[in-house]
């Protein structure tokens, strides 16, 4: 037992005993929250630990108890690219519990805290043994603990019709991407004869390559669905918003990134690449995702829900850096595929914290105004200063804004598709055309997004009663919040480190095999290795800091003698209120406009009238926007009425003559005996 | 010593000299309409008088709209660090990327649309409104149009670019030439001109630059005015030396420097009097029209992008 595998049992056993804890102290809120969070502080820390170990002093290990049934065997194995995730989760699982210890308490006589705590200490247990995992049917089994703890997380706040209706949605969804998930594990047991992925690595070979492109496409599905890729999305928009926001937290942060996880490990690291196809049509779902995520959250005006629509859309732009892996992969232009890995992995990274930033931003929002709606926000910035700072952090890092983090990723990404332009050749160079396209539409969206959410949000007069009179929130959450908008600028400056760093990961999966791999860490810019193009953001910052100080001084010089007075703004002499600002709905508007032929948006008047006839003076108008949505309109509402369809057709024979069900069990029986005495 | 002029120059040459070009491009209006116009030098005056007016600022604004000028100015010179304008002997290699240069610009733009909604006037919501639309379809075409001259010089640095480019043979400029018209399609709506806005109306139909510093007055307004200048003159130096770099000193010589200096200015003169002629001619597009002339943009670049393939 080595010192990595010591603090990872430590870690399981922390989140365990946390869960159980917190169960026993059922009635007892406060204790149940204290404990509840407190072992799932702990338990992040020795993941951390036992992470780190892993990932700097070569700690890897691998576990294996033997189970007594034959082909179940729990076996545990912790590589770079599993350690990796473990250090994302944990991180992530550290502030969100400390976040969740304060943010649980507006829970308190109304909810069961005990549940909450049981639920989330195996919620986060879950995700960090699907990361590990090394045999199939184990990781199936710990999948379903991870999806079934976070369904019980999202359908927490009952009482409220909707969440549970969220829940359900997420329940089958969920499910069906297992179902996949199954097939394609079943199919690779079929050719190899084993459901472990050591010996299933090794034996690659006997899978016929028509059966690697079926399990290729049930994997891209079951783990898409999970990683919320368009058109599997729908349960995602719903669900996270629905959960309490530390779990929207972790639910975007990280479970979604379990999906990635699984596509790296199966199309890279099982298969050690695919052939050309498999990684234009990422690239494609990428672009897709991207684009389209961007636009919904565009359109949408609960705060969470327009968070989770940008997890989609980052997803999108994960995908679009493994997509150019597995592309550059199957070209043979190696060094092009790690940078793309590295892009892929950074993204990820960023993409948690960044988005647990935004999440924690909008529950700390939220536990004040007790409203999602952010047209009922506005000029809380004066009121909760420190969440609307960290606010705005989350918010530059997400637009992709230098120096923060996430404009080291999206500029990696930027480099893999323009390194695809430049050598891919092909079909698979204009996928990358197209895909960089898309990546500059969805940035350029992104930053639209992001003034419309903080501004309508935190800045200029407040939209409605419920703002008025707030405070910010505790300790807790402006402490968890705090460190988290920190990272996202330590990760932004130290970006040529953690690429290079991160390559080395990239460089242990099978299909990118690389030792020889420059590990300069101390380099401070972000590079592509052909010195195509190069940035170094500590200097972004530093030099921007020192020019934004010297005009500081030097206007503060020139204007010495001048005045400021404090005035009302000019709105051309009407009353200043709610009604002169302009709405999210307002600010949206244009941009929907011109994208009405993928939003579809309709807008029905009605106007009611003091006399019905004659209709001469208008009493009240009511204007309705909607949208439709043209995945359900194209995808679920035929597949829906298809199954009805089909159920009803087969009503024929279901009618309920005991007579005929014997019949038919015979007649089954028959052909079952024909086809083994055939074979 | 003469290296450390010539680099300081290169530097404040933007901030020093893009008054001037607003000033030229208002007196060439002002002449095609017969007017007299003012002094060309006009611009610097009323920059004096804004640093030295008081400044009224509302009681709706935050301390956003407070640092918002100071982003947006030192922005716009963190850029002209990495321009190469008179000489390719200084290379910025710490952030000399092209996107870099983008993405500080998105950042000031950020702040600006920002800062247009945190005083709670109904221009400035729908002045960001508008800006943010445009500039988030605006950006591919921008890079696209970059990316075409980096794919030819393989660099993303804009100093390497400016080498690469000036040695090409006429005849594989066609590229270029396409992705330069794409790339003035992108200038002409980010430094806020016809036939996207307007830079002289105050008019709510039609105003979106305007829109958001209307709250503005005294040394913040100089500040936006100057970088509002700056950004003017940014794109019309990346439009003459990256896709027309003919001319551009390739060493530190002093000889070499003022012929460079003076073909640059003479270069800038050409664009500046294109977009005043161009504002004459023309009438401000339909703001739903203009989302074409983007796309436009795009398609341009991509077309040439499929030219070098």
């Amino acid at each position: 037992m080595n010192f990595a595998q010591n603090s990872f049992f430590i870690a399981l056993s922390l989140f365990a005993g946390g869960g159980v804890i917190s169960l026993l102290l059922n009635r007892r809120e406060r204790s149940a929250n204290f404990f509840g969070s407190a072992f799932a502080i702990l338990g992040s820390i020795f993941g951390i630990i036992s992470a780190v170990s892993v990932l700097f002093s070569n700690n890897a290990f691998a576990i294996n108890i033997p189970s007594s049934f034959p082909i179940l065997s729990f076996t545990l194995r912790m590589d770079y690219l599993s350690a990796f995730f473990v250090l994302i989760i944990s991180i992530i699982a550290l502030f969100a519990s400390i976040y969740g210890f304060g943010y649980a308490k507006h829970y308190f006589g109304k909810y069961n805290l005990g549940s909450l705590g049981f639920f989330y200490n195996f919620f986060i247990a879950g995700m960090i043994m699907v990361v590990t995992a090394n045999n199939a049917l184990f990781f199936l089994i710990v999948w379903e603990i991870m999806s079934l703890t976070s369904y019980f997380l999202v359908i927490y706040e009952k009482n409220d019709e909707k969440n549970v209706q969220a829940g359900s949605l997420y329940f089958y969804m969920t499910h069906a991407g297992t179902a996949f998930i199954i097939l394609a594990f079943l199919l690779l047991y079929r050719s190899v004869g084993s459901f472990d992925f050591d010996i299933i690595r090794n034996n690659i070979g006997l899978v016929s390559p028509l059966s690697q492109s079926l399990i290729f496409i049930f994997a891209l599905i079951g783990f898409g669905t999970k990683a919320g890729i368009i058109p599997f999305h729908i349960w995602l928009p719903s669900a996270h918003p629905a959960a309490p926001s530390h779990v929207s937290a972790l639910m975007s942060g990280v479970m979604i990134k379990t999906g990635i996880f699984m596509m790296i490990r199966i199309f890279l690291d099982i298969f050690a690449g695919g052939p050309v196809w498999w990684g234009i049509s990422i690239l494609a779902i990428g672009a897709v995702s991207s684009v389209l995520g961007v636009l919904y959250a565009l359109a949408e005006h609960d705060i969470k829900k327009l968070l989770a629509y940008h997890s989609i859309e980052n997803i999108g732009i994960i995908l679009l850096g493994l997509g150019s892996a597995l592309t550059f992969d199957s070209l043979g232009l190696h060094t092009f595929a790690i940078l793309s890995l590295v892009a892929t992995l950074f993204h990820t990274l960023n993409h948690a914290v960044f988005k647990a930033l935004l999440f924690m931003g909008a529950g700390s929002v939220i536990s004040k105004t007790h409203t999602k709606n952010i047209e009922e926000y506005g000029g809380i910035i004066k009121y909760m200063p420190l969440t609307a700072l960290f606010f705005l952090i989350g918010s530059l890092a997400i637009s992709a804004l230098p120096p923060f983090n996430g404009f080291a990723s999206e500029w990696l990404t930027f480099q893999s598709l323009f390194a695809g332009i430049r050598s891919a050749g092909g079909v698979a160079e204009w996928a990358f055309v197209f895909s960089a396209g898309a990546l500059a539409l969805t940035g350029g969206l992104a930053c639209a997004c992001f003034v419309k959410v903080f501004g309508i949000t935190f800045l200029a007069r407040p939209r409605s009663e419920k703002v008025k009179g707030i405070t910010e929130s505790s300790f807790s959450l402006t402490f968890s919040m705090a460190i988290l908008a920190l990272l996202t600028l330590i990760l932004g400056l130290f970006s040529g480190s953690v690429s290079v760093m991160l390559s080395k990961i990239a460089g242990n999966v099978t299909a990118l095999k690389d030792d020889t791999l420059i590990s300069d860490i101390n380099s401070s810019a972000i590079r592509t290795s052909d010195g195509f193009a190069s940035a170094s953001l500590p200097s972004v910052f530093l030099f921007f800091g020192l020019v934004l100080l010297a005009t500081f001084i030097i206007v503060k010089i020139v204007s010495r003698r001048q005045k400021e007075k404090k005035v009302i703004t000019w709105d051309c002499g009407t009353n200043l209120g709610p009604r002169t600002e302009i709405t999210a709905t307002g600010f949206s508007r244009s941009i929907i406009t011109i994208f009405a032929n993928i939003l579809r948006p309709s807008k029905e008047m009605e106007v009611a009238f003091h006399e019905e006839n004659p209709k001469y003076f208008p009493k009240a108008s009511t204007v309705n926007l909607k949208r439709m949505k043209i995945y359900h309109a194209y995808i679920y509402e035929p597949l829906h009425k298809l199954i009805t369809e089909a159920s009803s057709f087969s009503q024929i024979w279901a009618n309920g003559n005991v007579n005929a069900y014997i019949l038919y069990i015979f007649l089954i029986l028959i052909i079952l005996l024909t086809a083994g005495v055939i074979k | 010593m003469i290296k450390i002029l010539i680099f300081i120059l290169q530097f404040a040459l933007i901030p020093l000299l893009s008054p001037l070009f607003v000033g030229i491009i208002r007196k060439i209006k002002a002449k095609l309409q017969n007017r007299q116009g003012a002094n060309i030098f006009q611009p610097y005056s009323d920059l004096r008088k804004l640093f030295h007016k008081d400044e009224a600022i509302s009681h709706d604004a935050s301390w956003i709209f407070r640092v918002m000028p100071y982003i947006l100015f030192a922005s716009t010179i963190l850029i002209s660090f990495s321009l190469p304008l008179i000489t390719t002997g200084f290379q910025n290699n710490l952030f000399g990327d092209f996107l870099v240069v983008i993405y500080l610009l998105a950042l000031g733009t950020f702040f600006l649309a920002l800062a247009g909604i945190d005083v709670g006037s109904a221009f400035g919501g729908f002045g960001s409104s508008r800006e943010m639309t445009l500039s988030a379809l605006a950006e591919g075409g921008l890079i696209f149009s970059i990316l075409t001259l980096s794919i030819i010089a393989h660099s993303t640095n804009l100093a390497d670019i400016v080498r690469s480019i000036a040695g090409l043979p006429l005849t594989a400029l066609l590229p270029v030439l396409l992705s330069f018209i794409g790339f003035m399609l992108v200038l002409l709506f980010e430094t806020a001109r016809f036939p996207f806005d307007n830079p002289a109306t105050h008019l709510e139909l039609t105003m979106i630059h305007e829109a958001m510093i209307l709250e503005y007055s005294g040394k913040r307004l100089a500040l936006i005015e100057w970088a509002a200048a700056n950004k003017l003159l940014i794109f019309l130096a990346i439009g003459a030396n990256l896709f027309f770099p003919w001319g551009i000193a390739s060493s530190l010589a002093l000889p070499a420097i003022l012929i460079a200096f003076g073909i640059f200015i003479a270069k800038l003169l050409i664009l500046s009097i294109f977009i005043a002629v161009l504002e004459s001619t023309i009438a401000k597009y339909r703001f739903f029209r203009l989302p074409d002339l983007l796309l436009t943009s795009f398609i341009l670049s991509v077309v040439a992008i499929g030219l070098i393939l």
